[in-house]
């Protein structure tokens, strides 16, 4: 741990160093790979859950999943897809991007990074663990109360406590990329040559921050309510679960911008790059940005439109919402004019951009629909309204990360990914989701409401069902195809040069791929939007350093962040087993947890008291590395 | 990554912010404290919005004393002040004037968390115990989420403080010091609000 050497490229083999080396970890760039293999296990998870949904709902009044059993399935498919598959696949994207665009060595905060992601991934297993300990959540990823705290299992613990767990990881790197945004841009790079990625990062974790506390204070509300019989969603003593939806909906809208805007970045850096045309409308695509993370916070109330709040707070509420339609729109029209008059390349990255478009507009019409008071009171709770989410966030957010992870995967692992196999990918993906989702409109509007584990043959709902459950095959089929492209292009893929689409105009691909440990070898000087594509319209195939060649500090590996998930989980396993219905409290168990905290506070301690003085990279080891990539 | 371990054996004015290390904990925490406000914003709200629901329990206005939270409010105020003091002794690097301020700090977090529990302890007597009503769940949520919040604050000052005999004031241990002085001023502020809108509207507004 001292200040000695270290020489890169002599490692230890093995399994157990090999495993040492993950759960120890600060390196952003491995980090954002241990994100990717996360959300990539839940993704799958919760697209089998999707699976058994539309096997169920493919003929009437079918049997495989009935009641309680559906609402599981159902309740963990969208809380698994939400916090454990996008979520960390936008992490995964940050990590590997954020700090070459903006040339920098590592992120602000390289503990807290893994923290954040042990604390998501345990969160992520304690969720799941509920599958084999008594029953999943079964009240809705939204576990309205009082219904999720006075009337369901103990699955609604594992929701609870897995999501708080989960949440704190999202919190910390949410703050770490606004300071490594804020404080750690190259020379040069001021906020208005960042490239829109970069931008969407910080507004999007801009979001978390002012998001995510809510939702810790409305599931601690939960959990009180559950084990320590709190009244705040009990009417009998005066609670009101109408407090429960404002606080979820004071996060869940913010969050779903959290997960859309990462997406929009994704495609403002695919477009251009395989048009070969700088970004049409740069300050027009910052200024919607910041207008979408704001209104972001003004429109919570349109999830409660038939609450009955009252005709003034609903037409307000409406009226900011359409008006989201008026930034996003100019992206849109952003994106056309960057491909217009550009040679466009339809690698797959480009394809699921240029998908994304039409896809994500359908999405957003339906949101508009949707906006309207007097409509939502018949489009609400019914498959319109599904239909809306998924156009918006398999659309949408799916569709833009799985264009960043074509395009930035040969950055991430110095392979690329096969193109052959990658539009097999789209295709199926493309008509598979429109062709599931698409009836779903009509269902709704034919009264189909949602959540529901079946319906009648009589009620003319059989055939848009079971063209919805045809196409999710084909999005299976996709899926599928990825995987093996995976699986095959990791085993035996093409090797990626530096600039590995060979169009790149950002930072990040004027380093080699794999980025080397410390990313820059001297930091780059940026004079402009575009730095990389301006050195090479220059002649240069480098940009220009800022500073000389010299030791470069690293922080140091730790195992603490994995121990304080650790310890944190224990704590979370505490409290779901106290939690005895509304008998007495299970006090065994409160001591576990209590022992758990300890463990926590002890961690902290450590971690306190023990000064990192990091590693130093030598000069001549940086020289020596440098000449080996090349 | 600047070189903050070497840097330290010079005295640069503002140790807290002399290194990147430094302003990116000082941005850091700002940015936490962003978070922290929203947490207790919706605390308060649910507060205000459940305060009228006393079911058969006792009200606020039945229970609470205003001599005991203006004696409360005035030590972690003075508090506040205190840890002033050990930031501007951090500043010139006086350790010793810097322990003495941040030991006096924790002596007065440790009377309000005192006064605190001794104030929670004859509320239950009288018969507002958590499960009481909706005001008493949401009322004893927000104060004692405050009040964790001071008893961290009181173990993290403490430790920081048994470190710093060892490690003095550098530009390592700089920035936590500063950080954690600003903790303390949060909860201060958060304890202003809830002075007012708890303890004054639940005693004038009836």
């Amino acid at each position: 741990m001292a200040t000695t050497p270290i020489t890169i490229g002599e490692e230890k083999q093995g399994f157990l160093p090999w495993l040492w080396k993950w759960l120890t970890t600060v390196d952003h760039k491995k980090i954002g790979i241990l994100y990717l293999c996360g959300a990539g296990l839940f993704f799958l998870v919760g697209g089998i859950e999707a699976l058994l949904i539309r096997i169920q709902l493919s003929v009437p009044q079918n049997d495989l999943l009935v009641g309680s059993t559906y609402n599981q399935v159902m309740t963990m498919h969208g809380t698994t897809m939400i916090f454990l598959a996008a979520m960390p696949a936008i992490f995964a994207l940050l990590n590997a991007v954020v700090p070459l665009q903006i040339g920098a060595r590592d992120v602000a905060f390289p503990f807290l990074n893994a923290l954040g992601f042990w604390l998501f991934f345990l969160g992520g297993l304690i969720l799941n663990a509920s599958w084999f300990l008594g029953g999943a959540p079964d009240g809705g990823w939204t576990a309205y109360a009082p219904l999720s705290t006075e009337f369901l299992g103990s699955g609604m613990d594992f929701y609870i406590l897995g999501l708080q767990v989960a949440g704190a990881g999202t919190l910390m790197g949410g703050i770490n990329f606004l300071v490594t945004i804020i404080n750690m841009r190259a020379p040069g790079m001021t906020f208005m040559r960042m490239p829109l990625f970069t931008w969407t990062a910080l507004i999007t974790s801009a979001l978390i921050l002012f998001a995510f506390p809510a939702l810790t204070v409305g599931l601690f509300f939960e959990l009180f309510d559950k084990i320590f019989g709190a009244n705040f969603f009990n009417a009998a003593n005066g609670g009101n679960g109408v407090i429960w939806e404002h606080i979820f909906w004071i996060f869940g809208h913010p969050e779903v911008y959290i997960l859309i805007l990462p997406a929009f970045g994704v495609i403002s850096e695919v477009i251009p790059t395989f048009a070969k045309k700088r970004l049409f409308g740069y300050t027009s695509m910052v200024f919607a940005t910041v207008l979408i993370g704001f209104l972001a916070f003004m429109v919570w109330v349109h999830h409660m439109f038939t609450v009955g709040l009252g005709p003034m707070a609903n037409s307000l509420f409406a009226i900011a919402t359409m008006a989201i339609a008026i930034p996003t729109g100019m992206k849109i029209f952003n994106w056309i004019f960057t491909m217009w008059g550009g040679q466009v390349h339809y690698t797959t990255a480009n394809l699921f951009a240029v998908g994304f478009i039409p896809t994500f507009v359908l999405g957003g019409v339906t949101g508009v629909m949707l906006a309207v008071p007097a409509a939502d009171f018949q489009y609400h709770d019914s498959y319109f309204v599904v239909a809306h989410f998924h156009y918006v966030i398999v659309g949408g957010v799916v569709f833009g990360l799985l264009s960043g992870l074509f395009y930035w995967w040969p950055k991430m692992t110095g392979k690329f990914l096969n193109e052959r196999l990658g539009k097999v990918t789209f295709w199926f993906f493309f008509f598979g989701f429109h062709v599931t989702f698409f009836p779903q409109h009509f269902l709704g509007l034919m009264g189909m409401p949602r959540r529901y584990f079946t319906y009648l043959s009589g009620d003319g709902l059989t055939t848009g069902n079971l063209i919805s459950s045809i196409g999710a095959v084909g999005m299976a089929v996709a899926v599928i195809c990825l995987v093996i492209n995976v699986v095959m292009t990791t085993a035996n893929g093409k090797k990626a040069k530096g600039d590995a689409w060979e169009f790149g105009r950002t930072l990040e691909w004027s380093l080699p791929s794999p980025a080397p440990e410390y990313n820059f070898a001297q930091i780059p000087l940026v004079k402009g939007i575009d730095p990389f594509w301006k050195a090479k319209m220059e002649g240069s195939s480098k940009v220009m350093p800022a500073e000389p060649l010299g030791d470069i500090h690293m922080p140091s590996p730790s195992i603490l962040p994995f121990l304080m998930s650790l310890a944190l989980t224990i704590v979370s396993f505490g409290f779901i087993y106290a939690d005895k219905m509304g008998t007495a409290l299970n006090k065994g168990s409160l001591f576990f947890a209590g022992m758990g905290v300890a463990l926590l506070f002890l961690m902290m301690l450590i971690h306190s008291l023990k000064d990192d003085h990091g590693i130093h990279i030598h000069k001549q080891e940086i020289i020596d590395t440098e000449r080996v990539i090349e | 990554m600047s070189n903050a371990y070497e840097l330290s054996i010079e005295k640069l004015p503002n140790p807290e912010k002399a290194t990147l290390e430094g302003k990116n904990k000082f941005l850091g925490f700002w940015f936490f404290l962003g978070g922290e406000t929203v947490l207790f914003g919706t605390l308060f709200a649910t507060f205000l919005a459940l305060r009228d629901k006393v079911g058969n329990g006792p009200a606020g206005h039945e229970l609470f004393s205003i001599t005991t939270t203006f004696i409360s409010t005035m030590i972690l105020l003075f508090s506040s002040l205190t840890s002033v003091f050990a930031i501007l002794a951090l500043k010139d690097y006086r350790l010793r004037m810097m322990q003495f301020w941040f030991w006096v700090t924790i002596l007065l977090g440790l009377c309000f968390l005192s006064l605190e529990i001794y104030e929670f302890f004859n509320y239950v007597k009288e018969g507002l115990g958590y499960k009481t009503s909706a005001f008493s769940s949401s009322f004893y949520t927000l104060v004692g989420t405050h009040g964790s919040h001071v008893f961290f604050g009181i173990l993290w000052i403490s430790t920081l403080m048994i470190a710093s005999y060892k490690k003095g004031i550098t530009t390592v241990t700089a920035p936590k010091y500063y950080i954690a002085a600003l903790y303390w001023h949060f909860i201060d502020v958060v304890w202003v609000f809830i002075f007012t809108v708890v303890y004054l509207l639940g005693i004038l507004g009836g």
